[in-house]
């Protein structure tokens, strides 16, 4: 029997995601519409999350804007985002950094993760 | 009421619509309906149509059942139902038509039954949606279904008086889901939102 689940769900999947992990730091080019006219807003942050799998999978952004904490969810194969680009890979020791809420300022860093030359 | 098939369902899963939304949908594969008899006013009082679904091999049925499928001239099918037929609806097909997908459009609104999940003996909070007393403290009321009612009078439990009991394995209907694609290539609908039953479940789709 086929899937047919998994048929209908590969023609949504996006093949241009590039490979991230919670701790990296992302810029998310988001589509949006407003006024009939489309732009594209950037969205840069932490990952803090990486949730759900398949289709379902979504991912969570932390920035901090003029003192103030945001966070975004995005599914990571939305069409309505135009592009999401790793600027930064951070060495975390946990899959979720919920623990950055609590932080502010130098506590609050993500240590760079350095990748033995080949 | 109108045009409708027999389907399985296949399970839910989520899409994008075109402005990026993500909307809910579940499966429903409907590819071998056909036509295994049509029910006129003249002859049966109203007008309707009978349609099978599902290959079954023909010693799974009786002889009555396979005499039926055998005048219709079609291969047997594990399930019948029927949809009556109003304005004409089903005007357009006789007995041995196959009925696909295709007798829906996308954004119609469809009625879908199904029997729901059997929960077997199931208390009035599960049941019912009552509310449970605290768990401590001494109260010595915990998921109980509360008083049945008075005394001397009326001396009896009041009709409807919410109760535990069987709960589930019965016909639910979702009264108007919107259809969100209609894939006749592969012989499956989705429609917004979820449908009563398992996966696996039959369930009966009509325009609404």
């Amino acid at each position: 029997m086929v899937d047919y689940i998994k048929t209908i769900e590969s023609e949504f999947l996006r093949e241009d995601v590039p490979d991230f992990a919670p701790g990296d730091t992302v810029v998310v080019n988001v589509r949006v519409t407003e006024g009939g006219r489309e732009r594209v807003q950037a969205f840069e942050g932490a990952v803090i999350r990486r949730q759900g799998s398949g289709l379902n999978e979504s991912f969570t952004v932390r920035k901090v804007t003029y003192g103030v904490g945001v966070e975004r969810t995005f599914p990571v194969h939305s069409p309505s985002l135009s592009g999401i680009k790793v600027i930064r890979r951070g060495k975390v020791r946990r899959a979720k950094l919920y623990y950055l809420r609590s932080r502010r300022g130098r506590a609050a860093r993500i240590k760079e993760k350095r990748t033995p030359r080949p | 009421m109108g045009k409708g098939i027999i389907g399985k369902k296949v399970g839910m899963t989520q899409i994008f619509d075109d402005e990026g939304r993500i909307v809910p949908v579940t499966v429903i594969e409907a590819n071998s309906c056909v036509v295994v008899q049509v029910k006129t006013e003249s002859n049966d009082g109203y007008d309707a149509v009978q349609l099978g679904f599902g290959e079954v091999e023909a010693k799974a049925l009786n002889r009555p059942k396979l005499g039926h499928f055998e005048n219709a001239g079609v291969t047997p099918r594990k399930y019948l139902a029927e949809f009556r037929s109003r304005n004409g609806d089903w005007s357009d097909v006789e007995v041995g038509d196959p009925v696909g997908p295709d007798v829906f459009e996308v954004g119609q609104r469809v009625k879908v039954r199904g029997v729901s999940r059997g929960k077997g003996f199931a208390g009035s909070i599960k049941r019912h949606n009552t509310s449970r007393g605290p768990m401590t403290h001494g109260s010595r009321y915990h998921r109980g279904p509360g008083s049945r009612g008075a005394s001397s009078f009326p001396s009896r439990v009041v009709r409807g008086r919410k109760l535990p009991g069987r709960m589930g394995g019965k016909q639910v209907t979702v009264p108007s889901a919107e259809v969100v694609r209609v894939d006749t290539d592969r012989g499956l609908i989705l429609v917004r939102g979820p449908v009563p039953g398992p996966r696996g479940g039959i369930l009966k789709v009509e325009s609404s």
